[in-house]
This record gives structure tokens, sequence and C-alpha cells, in this order.
């Protein structure tokens, strides 16, 4: 995992609340992290305060391995937010350790001809100007 | 029939009216809301005194959205003067029909009589700053004021007033946007055209299916005098419009428009001395079982549209050959392909053939799609023009574009439906 400094977008970024702290800030310590049940495991996103599956209110973030899979994907020619400049891929990613959990992201560091649905890929993180935040994006896996 | 107690069985619409239609009116938009509204009572031979009903989506107030509504419940009622027994408006429903869904339930539920039920949008106004009162004559105004003043006397030191800026100079997503605005996927353009790749992996779809609903949208809006583009499109004008986000080129996306649209849902037995026919309302899809999200949700081919469309068949023995006519939402293309395969007009993942040309989609087609242009063409009122257009063909009032003018008898089931994503309401209509 790499920081991707040279090409950075500006990017509108998330308000963080004690919710989602651990999944917009985890990649400090290269980890991609959700909120998990302590009780049944299921990883619950986006983060809320009770399982979805057993009802427990045991949750607590923990970090996944990062490995993803693209469910879908657009390449964006339309400028919609000045300073994030087209053209630009949007992923639909599956993450490995479950893949009904699924976030919409940037895949980088691929040729936007190379992009395919089903490519396994990893997480990077883009630091923010903050150094607080990192967003995660993806990478082709083992790129 | 094994349907019999579906209480939108005692709904019915017993009138519709639409204002003007454009791109950038620059009208007030609550003009236009009274408008279609007294239009509507005209069409269903009311008057003001008989509406004790008001029903909307959105609503009021939806920041961020500039022209997404032209007025809420309150300022309706208060504009006509309405003696209501009922009213609802709000966003969080089936859908942009939902509002109207909602409507059928409280005639049945005997909270009203005759429900008024509005959609207005002034996007195109407003995404040029349209409508915005001009500051700098009042401003020059009141400098001048205090410079005279100042002449005798002496101005007393302004306290600083600080910013709420701070560390704010970022714009922050909170919410739901969090999870796609930091990746720039601004608009629901990108959240479509996910759903609709993945439609095209899974099945083969390829463009040339949302051509087909592109072209035949066209078509019809060329017999449609109120429609917002009507010079005709070929495939070829199509392949060669630029891209916005892939799959979706910019005639795969609707024309933002300025423009109201109402309806009146009666209970069937005060609707008895209507000024036309009255339309019944069949059966109603609201459903959605899974995940209410635009990316979390199970199959994304299908949207919530597939429970919606489901609900919509179980609650009739009618099936989907017995349709006339079809008005389906195309905020974008890929939606209306996904509204045929979950209302059954083809099957899941069949849409690829099914569009392979518009014949079975044109007006003299198998079944007629988008019969006055869609949002694609007529212009983005917003759900509630498929609705408004459904029962245009079922009176027969669809002028040249009327089915009987291409080979079809007269119209007597038609199906409306609006919303994509996690939205997805649908009624299907009975002239019977």
């Amino acid at each position: 995992m790499s920081d991707n400094t040279a090409e950075k977008p500006f990017r509108i970024q998330p308000g963080l609340t004690r919710d989602n702290v651990h999944f917009w800030t985890g990649g400090a310590d290269n980890e991609l992290s959700f909120l998990c049940c302590a009780d049944c495991a299921t990883i619950v996103h986006p983060p809320q305060p009770i399982c979805p599956q057993c009802l427990s209110k045991n949750l607590a973030p923990k970090p996944v391995s990062g490995k993803a899979t693209l469910y879908s994907y657009t390449i964006n020619q339309q400028p919609w937010i000045p300073g994030f400049e087209p053209p630009y891929v949007i992923g639909l990613v599956e993450i490995d350790e479950d893949p009904s959990v699924r976030l919409m992201t940037n895949i980088v560091n691929c040729d936007i001809d190379k992009v395919e649905i089903g490519m396994p890929l990893q997480v990077v993180f883009e630091e923010q100007d903050d150094g607080i935040i990192f967003m995660p994006l993806f990478e082709p896996a083992n790129g | 029939m094994a349907h019999v107690d579906n209480l939108e069985r005692k709904a019915a619409i017993t009138g519709i009216g639409q204002s003007d239609v454009g791109r950038r009116l620059n009208r007030d938009p609550l003009e236009l809301t009274a408008d279609a509204c007294l239009q509507a009572i005209e069409d269903a031979g009311l008057t003001r005194d008989d509406i004790d009903g008001l029903c909307t989506y959105p609503g009021a107030g939806i920041a961020g959205a500039p022209g997404f509504t032209g007025g809420g419940v309150n300022e309706v009622q208060d504009m006509l003067r309405l003696k209501l027994d009922w009213v609802n408006g709000g966003m969080e429903q089936s859908g942009q029909l939902g509002s109207v869904i909602t409507a059928c339930a409280a005639v049945a539920a005997g909270y009203a009589k005759h429900v008024l039920c509005f959609r207005t949008v002034w996007e195109a106004t407003a995404a040029v700053g349209g409508r915005k009162l001009d500051m700098q004559p009042l401003r020059e105004k009141a400098a001048a004021r205090k410079a005279q003043q100042a002449e005798v006397v002496e101005d007393k030191p302004h306290k600083k007033v600080t910013g709420s800026g701070g560390m704010g100079a970022i714009p922050r997503a909170n919410g739901v946007q969090q999870w796609s605005l930091p990746f720039g996927a601004a608009s629901a353009a990108c959240w479509i055209a996910l759903c609709a790749q993945r439609h095209f992996h899974e099945f083969g779809t390829t463009r040339e299916a949302l051509c087909s609903i592109a072209v035949n949208s066209r078509r019809n809006a060329g017999l449609n005098p109120k429609a917002v583009y009507r010079d005709p499109m070929t495939r070829e004008d199509y392949f060669n419009a630029r891209m916005i986000s892939d799959p979706f080129c910019l005639f795969d996306c609707d024309a933002p428009a300025d423009g109201s649209t109402a309806v009146i849902v009666s209970r069937v037995d005060a609707a008895k001395d209507m000024r036309k026919p009255v339309i019944k309302v069949e059966s109603i899809g609201s459903a959605i079982r899974g995940r209410p999200s635009w990316d979390q949700w199970d199959d994304m081919t299908t949207m919530s549209l597939r429970d919606a469309g489901a609900m919509l068949w179980e609650r009739t023995d009618y099936k989907p050959d017995d349709v006339d006519v079809a008005e389906l939402y195309d905020g974008f293309s890929f939606i209306t392909l996904a509204w045929l395969e979950a209302l059954g007009f083809c099957g899941k993942g069949e849409a690829k053939d099914f569009l392979k040309d518009t014949s079975n989609i044109a007006l003299e087609g198998k079944i007629p799609l988008n019969t006055h242009g869609g949002q694609l063409s007529a212009g983005r009122l917003h759900g509630y023009g498929f609705l408004h257009e459904a029962c245009t063909q079922l009176w027969g009032e669809g002028g040249e574009r009327q089915l009987q003018n291409f080979g079809k008898s007269a119209p007597k089931l038609a199906v409306a439906a609006a919303g994509g994503g996690p939205l997805g309401g649908c009624m299907l209509l009975s002239a019977e």
C-alpha cells in the first residue's frame, strides 16, 4: 500500500463523527477498518449502533485485509466538482471478507481501458491535507 | 377475483393538469404549481371547495438542490386557501409516485374524498441562477444613503463580524453522501451508471438497448407540442453524443425543465358525477424488500424497482401482456430498461433483445413506451409526467401521439412507474 500524492484531485471530505472516524482515519495505520459485531462477526456498513443480523450492540471497529473485487465501475467524463477533473474511474467494490459490503471508491494506478468487472483489487490510501483523513481508493491487486 | 379487497380499488384518478413546460421559463414555481392544480381541479369537474386533501413529493425546503421543489403543501394550501382534512408531503416514500399511492390510501381510509397531488420542478431556471433578486441596486441605494448620513453623523465603528468559516473551507459530506461525494460520484448519473455497467456485464446488454429507449422517446416527443426536445434523433446522433458517465452519454440523461403536474385522486364512491369517466386504480407497487441504498442493494441490475414491480402484479389478476401502454421513469435511460424487466414486459436480462431496435416499444409496437417523450425528451417533470401521460392516453387526449392513430384500439390498461435506485413506486390504471 502506498500513498499516491502525485495526482491528488480536490475532494469533498467526510464530516468526521464518533461513528465513522475509524473508517476515514484508519489509513494512517494502513488499515481499512469496518464496524464489526463482536458476537456474530457481521461487518456493519455503513456504521449503525446495532448489528442488523443478531441485534447485538457489541460492535467495534476491526481492520480487514484491504482486498476487494470490482463489482461495477463507470468512467466519469463529466466535470461535477471544480478541481476534481475527469476522466476518472468510479468503482463499486466488494470487500473480500463479505462481498455484500460494497464501497464506492476510485480505481487508481490502472489504465482506464484495463479496468474490468471482477478484477481483484487492493486498498491504497490517499492522505488528505489535514493529515487526519485517508481516502480508501483501490488499485489492481499486486499492481 | 382474488384481489377485490385491495383498498387502492376505492381510489380513482378523476382529473389531471399541467402547467407550461419548458427550458428556463423563468417563472415563479408556485405560479406553475397553481396553474397545474387549478387545471386538474377543473378537469375533474370540481371546485376548490371540493378538495379536502393535499399531497406532494418532495415538499418544501430541500437544501442543496436548486429548483428541485416548487412548493410544499403548506404553501399551496395557503395560496389556494384550501380547507383540508388531510395533508402529506415529503421525500422519504416510495419514489415520486409514492405521494399519489399514499393519497389512494387516504381516500380509501376515508380521510379525504378528493386529494390534489402535485409535483413541481424548476431546475432549468434554477441551474442558471434564475429568479435571484438583483441586490446591486439596493446596495447602491443603501451606500448612497449612508454616505449622506456620514456627512452629518460620525459613523460608529462597526462591530467585527466573524464568519462561520474557520476550518470549514473544505466542503464536507455528511450522512449518506459521505460514501459517494469524496470519490467524485456527485450525480445520480454515476450511481445509475454503476447499475447499468453491471447489467451489461451480467447479461451482455449494450448501449444499443439504451439507444432504442432514447430514440423512441425523441420520436414520441416530436408528436408532443409540450416536449422540450422535439428535433428528430437518429441512432447515429445518439452514438455521436459526448459521454457523461460511461455507459451514459448526454442522451441517456433526462433534460432539466420547469413545470408542474397535478392529479386528483378521488374516492370512487365520491366520484359519481365527474366531468370525465374515472380512471380506476387497479393496483400499486411500493415494495422495497432489500437495503434502501444506492450502493448496498443486493442486485444493482434491478435496483428496488424489482420489488415495486413484483408487488404491483401480486395485487391484481392482470398480467403484463394485458397492458396497453407503459410510462416508465427515465431519469436515466437504464432506469426505463430496469422497469421494463421489473414489470415483466420482458424477462430479467432480456432487455438486450427486447430493445435491439424500437419495434417493441414504438407507438405501433407490442408495448408503447413513454408516449409523450419521457423525461429524456419531454423534460424532467420528475415522475408525475408519466402518470399524467398514462391518464392522457387512457382518456384519449394524446392528440397526434394518441395510440389510436397508430393502429391501436383505445387503451384500457396503463402502467405508470417512477423512481430509480432505492426509490420506486408504480401504479396500474384501468379505464374499464
